[in-house]
C-alpha cells in the first residue's frame, strides 16, 4: 500500500489523532498551568496569558483542555480495546463453534442489545460506586455487544468459505483455524470497526461526563468541562463550546480515517476472488 | 436418534409452509414479549448481582452499620429478591411503579406527564428526519460520486461526530443568544397554548433531527444503492422504461424493507438523543427525570424509566421487523 | 434479403480497477462485424472474457458496468442505433429488440406478478392494450410449454422453478413482437434435463414467431442445435464466422477445432473393479431439519480407478461426498476405507485417515486462503502430515508445482493473481501433497471454460496413472463421465439409480432416468435436438 494512495481526508484524520495523542502523553510538559490551578477570575476572556480564557472556577481552559485530552483519550482507548477484545473473542468462538455455544452467546447478546446503551449505562451506574475502572468496564462490556454482532457476521462470512472447511478436513485445531485462516481475512473490516468503537467511546464518555456520571471533578475531562461551563451559555459565555469542539474535532478525525478504511475493505473484497 | 421436539418442528414446518406470514408475526410478537420480560429481570435483578453493597453506596460518607441497616429496612431491601421482583413486576403490569425514594411520591404520576412530553418531542423529530433522510439519500444516489454526493457525505460525517449536547449548545448560542429567535430553556407546562409549545420545542427538535438525520441518511443511501444495482433494475432499463418509472414501479416496492430497517436501527439514536437533549434544554421529559434520579440513586425511578425506555425501543424494533416481514412478497404469497 | 441487424467494426472498451493500482482503460472488443437476416439465428460462442455478452448488449446500445461502446456502427434496419438519442434508444428497447438474461431468477422483480412484468414493455411502448397483451402472453406461455398457461401470469417469481422462469423471460421478450431477441446464456444455469426442454421451447417459439435471434453461449453443442450461423469469439476478436454446418463439420481455425473436439477422447475402461478402496454401504442421511437427502446408497471405488457419480441438482451427489468425509454423519450405514470402518464424524477420525482421503472443490476461488501464497498453501499439508520444514519442504513444493505443469515462479504468488485453471491446479497440488489414496473431486471443472477444463481432466488422468490414486468424481456432465470414468453411479433425488462399470451403465438396457439423462446431453451434431424431440413424440404416442 503506497503512501500517496491515502486520500487527503484520511491524512487530516491521522494527523489530528496523532496531535491529540501527543497532547495526552506530554500533557504535563505542554500545559502552561496546572489541571486544578485557579489562575484568574471566573470566565475571563482569551488573552496572551490564558490563550482560551478561563473557566467557571477561574482555571486556565487551555491547560484543562490538554489534561482533558489525557483523560478522554486514555479512558476511551482502554474501553475500546477492552470492548473489542471481549467482542472479537466471544464472536469468533461462537462463529467457529456453532451449535449451542453460538445460540447461547447470540441470544445473550441480543438481550443486551435490546436496551439502548446509554439507558443501560445509566441504570448500571446508578448502582455502582464511582470509580474509573468501573467506568471503563461498564463502557467496554456494553459496547462489546456491537463488536460481537459485527465480528460474528464477519467470521461467519469467512467461515463458510471452503478453505476453512478444507482446513477442518485436514484436521487443523480450532485455534489454528481462528488465528491462521479466519483472522487474517477479517483484518480490514475489523480495523474499521475498531475505529468506529473508538469514536463511539469518545462520544459516549463525554456524554456520560456531561450528565455527571462519567469522570468526576475536579479531574479534567472534555465532557465534564462542558457541564461545568454550560451555565454561561445563556449569558453569552462560550467557554463550554471549546471542549465540545475538541470532542467533535477528534471524533471527526477518527471517522475520516474509518471512512477510508471502509472504502479499502470493500475494494479488497471485490479484488479477492474474481477472475 | 429421535428428537423429542421433532414433532413440534415438523408441525411448525407445515404451518410455516401454508401461512408463513401469520406464523412469523405471532413468533415475532412472542419474542418481543419474552425479550421485554427478560429485560425486566435484567433491570431489576441484574442490578442486585452487581458488586458493591447498594445501601453503602447510597449513603456514601455517612454509612454506619446502623444507618445501613435502617436504610435497608426502610427501603425494604432486607426482603428476599424474588419477592421484591414479583411485587415490582405485579405493580408494573398494573401501571404502578412504586414510590420515589427521593420524594416519596408515586413514580407513575411523574411518568405519565413526562412520557407524553418525551414522546411528543421524539415524534416530531422522527416525522421531520425520516422523510428528510430518505430524500437526501435519494439525492445522494442520483448524483452518486459527484459534487452533491460528496458534500452530503462530508456534512453527514461531521454531523455524526458531534456529540448531541454540543449540537444543542451550538444551536442555543446561535439562535437563542445571538439571534434571539428561539426560547431557552424549553419549559413546557399543562395547558400551554399550541404555538408557544411549538416554539419551546423548536430547538430541541432541531437538535434531535440533526443527530439522527446524519446516521440515517448514510444508511438510506446505502440501502437505495443496493436496490438500484439489482438485476431487475437492469431488466427495466433494457425494456426501455424511463428512469423515473423504473424507480417508482420496480425499485420502490423492494426498498421498503431495507429503509424501514434503517429507520429502526436509528431509533436507538433517537431514544438516547432524547435523554441528552432534555438535559441540555431543561425540557421536562423522561430523559431529564431519569438522569436526575440516577444522580441521587433513586432506584424505583431509575428502574421504571429504564424499563419504559427499553419497552419503547423493543416495541419500535418489533414494528419495524413486522413491516419488513409484511413487505416481503415471498411471505405474502407462499408457494 | 436486406439485413435486419448489421454490426460494422464494433469496438467496446471498459475501465477496470485492479486492487492497489490506478484505474485503467482497456479494449475488450476489437472491431467485430456480422450480419443477421430477419428470422435467422446467429450463435455467438466463446469462453469467458471473449466479449460475447458485451456484444449482445451492444445490440441494445447498452453497456453494463463501466463498459462503453467506443466505435463502429450497429445498424437496425439500416439505422445506426448507437447514434440515437436517449429517447430513440428507449423506444427500441423492449419493443424492437429484447433481451433474455442469463439469470431469470434475479432479473424478475420479486415484488410483482410474472404476468404483469411480461406484458409491461408492450403496454409502456403503446404497442397493444392490456387485454391484447394478456392474450398474447397466455399464447406465448402455451407455446413455451409452461404449465396452466392461462393462470401462469398470476404467479410470483419465487413460486415457480428456474426452468419456468427462463421460459417466462423468453415470453417477456417475445411479447412485444420484437424483430430481434438477444439470448444471453439462457440455459447455462439449468440442469441438463431441463435445458433440453427450454432449448426446444425457445427454438419452437422463434420458428413460430419468425423472430431473429442472437444466441450467446459457451457450449458449442447447444448452439449447434439452434443457430443458422455461428461466430466464434476469443478475447474480443473473431476467430471464425460461418454457417453452422461449416463450423461444426469443417472447422478451419485451430481454436474452433479444439472447441469442436472437446471431450472426444475416451480412455479405455479398467478391467478389474473388485478391489474396493472405499466402500459405501447402505448410507442414509438427513439434514438437521429432518429432511432426508440420501436413501440407502451403496457403492464402491476400486483402487487406482475413477468412479464418476453423476446426477443433477438435488440428486444428493455432493451430500454423499460430505458423508464420506465425515462432515455429515449418516443415521444409517457405514463407510469403509481399505477394510477399516471410518468414524461417522470427521472430528473423531485419525489424522492418517484424514490424510489419505483428500477433497477438491468446485470453486477454486473460495477453496484457498487468499492471504496465503501458493507456496504456503501447498506446503501446509507437507508440514502438517509429514513434519517437513524449511528447504526440504520448499523443494517438495516446487516438485509438486512442476507436476501440475506450473513451475517454481508460482511459489510466491497469491491466489488472486492466478487464472481459474491455475487455481484449480494449485488445489490439486495441495491434495497431492498429502499423498492420498483417494481424492474426492466435487465438480472441479464445472466452473471452468471447456478448454481449460479439458486441461485439468488430462492432468488428473495423468496423475492417476503415475500415482495409482483413486478418484470419486462428482459431476453433472455426461461427456466427462464418458471420457474419464471406469465405473459410474447415477443418482436421482438421493437414491442410487444405477451403479456399475462404465460400459454397463452407459449402454442399454437403461432404467428410465439414466435413459433420460443420456438423451438430454447435447451432442456436437446438427439436428440432434430434432431427433430427440421426434423420439419423444414417438414414445408418448406409443403409450
Amino acid at each position: 500500500m503506497r503512501l500517496r494512495e491515502i486520500p487527503l481526508t484520511a491524512w487530516i484524520g491521522i494527523l489530528g489523532i496523532l496531535f491529540a495523542f501527543f497532547c495526552a502523553v506530554f500533557a504535563s510538559l505542554i500545559a502552561p498551568f496546572g489541571e486544578r490551578e485557579i489562575v484568574a477570575g471566573v470566565w475571563e476572556p482569551a488573552n496572551e496569558l490564558y490563550l482560551l480564557g478561563t473557566d467557571n472556577l477561574g482555571r486556565d481552559l487551555l491547560s484543562r483542555l490538554i489534561y482533558g485530552a489525557q483523560t478522554t483519550l486514555f479512558v476511551s482507548l482502554a474501553a475500546s480495546i477492552l470492548s473489542f477484545s471481549i467482542g472479537i473473542f466471544l464472536s469468533f468462538t461462537a462463529a467457529v463453534s456453532g451449535g449451542p455455544i453460538d445460540q447461547g452467546l447470540s441470544r445473550l447478546n441480543d438481550l443486551m442489545m435490546s436496551i439502548p446503551t446509554l439507558i443501560f449505562a445509566l441504570v448500571v451506574l446508578a448502582v455502582l460506586p464511582q470509580n474509573i475502572f468501573i467506568l471503563i468496564a461498564v463502557m467496554a462490556i456494553l459496547d462489546s455487544t456491537r463488536v460481537y454482532r459485527l465480528g460474528r457476521a464477519v467470521a461467519l462470512d469467512i467461515a463458510v468459505m471452503e478453505f476453512v472447511e478444507a482446513a477442518k478436513l485436514r484436521g487443523e485445531g480450532r485455534m489454528w483455524i481462528i488465528f491462521r485462516e479466519i483472522l487474517p481475512n477479517a483484518l480490514s473490516p475489523l480495523l474499521a470497526e475498531f475505529g468506529l468503537r473508538f469514536a463511539f467511546s469518545i462520544l459516549f464518555l463525554s456524554t456520560l461526563s456531561f450528565l455527571g456520571l462519567g469522570i468526576q471533578p475536579p479531574a479534567a475531562d472534555w465532557g465534564g468541562m462542558v457541564k461545568d461551563n454550560k451555565d454561561g451559555i445563556i449569558f453569552g459565555i462560550q467557554a463550554a463550546l471549546i471542549p465540545g469542539g475538541a470532542i467533535a474535532a477528534l471524533a471527526v478525525c477518527v471517522n475520516m480515517v474509518v471512512d477510508w478504511l471502509l472504502k479499502r475493505t470493500s475494494s479488497l473484497k471485490g479484488g479477492r476472488g474474481d477472475a | 436418534m429421535a428428537n423429542p421436539l421433532a414433532g413440534v418442528y415438523a408441525a411448525r414446518h407445515r404451518l410455516k409452509e401454508s401461512h408463513p406470514l401469520t406464523v412469523l408475526i405471532v413468533e415475532r410478537l412472542g419474542l418481543s414479549l419474552l425479550l421485554l420480560w427478560a429485560v425486566s429481570v435484567l433491570i431489576f435483578a441484574g442490578i442486585e448481582a452487581l458488586p458493591g453493597d447498594f445501601a453503602q453506596t447510597y449513603l456514601g460518607q455517612s454509612a454506619t452499620p446502623q444507618s445501613i441497616a435502617n436504610i435497608r429496612a426502610d427501603l425494604g431491601l432486607d426482603r428476599p429478591i424474588t419477592t421484591r421482583y414479583f411485587e415490582w413486576l405485579g405493580g408494573v403490569v398494573q401501571g404502578d411503579f412504586g414510590n420515589s425514594w427521593a420524594s416519596g411520591a408515586p413514580v407513575t404520576e411523574q411518568i405519565t406527564k413526562r412520557l407524553g412530553n418525551s414522546l411528543f418531542l421524539a415524534f416530531f423529530a422522527a416525522a421531520i428526519s425520516v422523510p428528510l433522510a430518505v430524500g437526501l439519500g435519494m439525492v445522494a444516489v442520483h448524483y452518486r460520486n459527484r459534487i452533491p454526493d460528496r458534500v452530503i457525505n462530508i456534512l453527514s460525517l461531521a454531523a455524526i461526530s458531534l456529540p448531541e449536547f454540543f449540537i444543542g449548545y451550538l444551536l442555543i448560542v446561535f439562535f437563542a443568544v445571538q439571534l434571539g429567535v428561539a426560547t431557552f430553556p424549553s419549559t413546557v407546562y399543562d395547558g400551554m397554548p399550541w404555538s408557544e409549545r411549538m416554539a419551546a420545542i423548536a430547538l430541541p427538535t432541531a437538535t434531535l433531527v440533526m443527530v439522527v438525520l446524519a446516521h440515517m441518511m448514510r444508511m438510506t443511501r446505502a440501502a437505495i444503492i443496493s436496490v438500484m444495482s439489482s438485476a431487475y433494475m437492469e431488466t427495466a432499463e433494457l425494456k426501455g422504461l424511463g428512469a423515473f418509472k423504473a424507480i417508482v414501479k420496480h425499485a420502490a416496492p423492494n426498498a421498503i424493507a431495507p429503509i424501514v430497517n434503517v429507520v429502526a436501527l436509528n431509533l436507538a439514536y433517537l431514544v438516547v438523543g432524547v435523554v441528552v437533549v432534555e438535559v441540555v434544554f431543561v425540557y421536562p421529559g423522561m430523559g431529564q427525570y431519569m438522569v436526575d434520579a440516577v444522580t441521587v440513586r433513586d432506584m424505583p425511578v431509575v428502574q421504571a424509566c429504564g424499563l419504559i425506555f427499553a419497552a419503547v425501543y423493543i416495541l419500535l424494533n418489533m414494528v419495524a421487523d413486522l413491516v419488513a416481514i409484511i413487505a416481503n412478497p415471498r411471505l405474502r404469497h407462499p408457494r | 434479403m436486406p439485413d435486419l441487424l448489421s454490426v460494422r467494426d464494433l469496438r467496446i472498451g471498459a475501465t477496470i480497477f485492479p486492487p492497489g493500482e490506478d484505474p485503467q482503460d482497456i479494449d475488450i472488443v476489437h472491431g467485430i462485424s456480422f450480419d443477421l437476416q430477419k428470422g435467422k439465428v446467429l450463435g455467438l460462442i466463446g469462453e469467458s472474457g471473449a466479449g460475447k455478452s458485451t456484444i449482445g448488449l451492444a445490440a441494445l446500445a447498452y453497456g453494463r458496468g463501466g463498459v462503453r461502446i467506443t466505435g463502429g456502427e450497429v445498424l437496425l434496419d439500416g439505422e445506426d442505433i448507437l447514434s440515437m438519442n436517449k429517447k430513440g434508444i428507449r423506444s427500441i428497447r423492449g419493443a424492437r429488440v429484447c433481451y433474455v438474461a442469463q439469470s431469470a431468477a434475479a432479473s424478475f422483480n420479486p415484488a410483482h406478478k410474472l404476468g404483469d412484468q411480461v406484458i409491461e414493455s408492450s403496454i409502456e411502448h403503446g404497442l397493444m392494450t392490456r387485454e391484447e397483451a394478456r392474450k398474447r402472453a397466455d399464447y406465448l406461455f402455451d407455446i413455451l410449454g409452461l404449465p396452466d398457461p392461462h393462470n401462469f401470469g398470476d404467479r410470483y417469481p419465487h413460486q415457480v422453478s428456474g426452468g419456468q422462469l427462463q421460459r417466462a423471460m423468453t415470453a417477456m421478450a417475445l411479447c412485444s413482437n420484437p424483430e430481434l431477441i438477444v439470448f444471453d446464456e439462457p440455459t447455462t444455469a439449468l440442469d441438463v434435463t431441463t435445458q433440453i426442454d427450454v432449448l426446444a421451447a425457445i427454438k419452437n417459439a422463434i420458428e413460430k414467431t419468425g423472430t431473429a435471434a442472437l444466441y450467446i453461449t459457451h457450449d458449442l453443442a447447444v448452439v449447434a442445435q439452434i443457430s443458422d450461423d455461428i461466430m466464434v469469439l476469443r478475447n474480443g476478436d473473431t476467430v471464425e464466422y460461418g454457417p453452422v454446418q461449416q463450423i461444426i463439420e469443417n472447422p478451419r481455425q485451430d481454436y474452433t477445432k479444439a472447441l469442436v473436439n472437446v471431450r472426444q477422447t475416451k480412455l479405455a475402461e479398467a478391467r478389474d473393479q473388485s478391489d474396493a478402496l472405499l466402500k459405501v454401504e447402505n448410507i442414509s442421511a438427513a439434514y438437521g431439519n429432518g429432511v432426508q437427502v440420501l436413501h440407502d446408497v451403496s457403492l464402491h471405488v476400486p483402487r487406482g480407478q475413477t468412479l464418476a457419480v453423476v446426477g443433477e441438482s438435488g440428486s444428493g451427489k455432493s451430500t454423499l461426498a460430505r458423508v464420506i468425509t465425515g462432515l455429515l454423519p449418516p443415521f444409517e450405514g457405514k463407510v469403509t476405507f481399505v477394510d477399516e470402518e471410518l468414524s461417522a464424524e470427521q472430528k473423531k477420525r485419525s489424522r492418517d485417515h484424514l490424510r489419505r482421503i483428500q477433497l477438491i472443490y468446485q470453486m477454486a476461488d473460495t477453496a484457498m486462503n487468499p492471504r496465503q501464497t501458493v507456496g504456503q498453501i501447498i506446503g501446509r499439508p507437507l508440514q502438517f502430515y509429514f513434519g517437513m520444514r524449511g528447504a526440504a519442504r520448499k523443494a517438495k513444493v516446487i516438485e509438486l508445482l512442476d507436476e501440475i505443469e506450473m513451475g517454481e515462479t508460482f511459489y510466491d504468488r497469491y491466489p488472486a493473481e492466478l487464472s481459474g485453471g491455475q487455481k484449480q491446479r494449485v488445489a490439486i497440488a495441495r491434495a497431492l501433497a498429502a499423498k492420498p489414496e483417494l481424492i474426492l473431486c466435487d465438480e472441479p471443472t464445472s466452473a471452468l471454460d471447456p478448454l481449460v477444463a479439458e486441461g485439468i481432466l488430462d492432468l488428473l488422468m495423468r496423475l492417476q496413472k503415475e500415482r495409482q490414486v483413486s478418484y470419486l468424481f462428482i459431476t453433472h456432465d455426461i461427456a466427462i463421465v464418458r471420457a474419464i470414468a471406469d465405473s459410474v453411479a447415477v443418482m436421482l433425488q438421493g437414491k442410487l439409480v444405477d451403479f456399475g462399470p462404465r460400459s454397463e451403465v452407459l449402454n442399454p438396457p437403461f432404467d428410465d432416468y439414466t435413459d433420460l439423462l443420456l438423451k438430454s446431453v447435447p451432442e456436437m451434431k446438427l439436428g440432434w435436438l430434432e431427433n430427440v424431440l421426434a423420439t419423444r413424440k414417438m414414445e408418448s404416442a406409443g403409450h
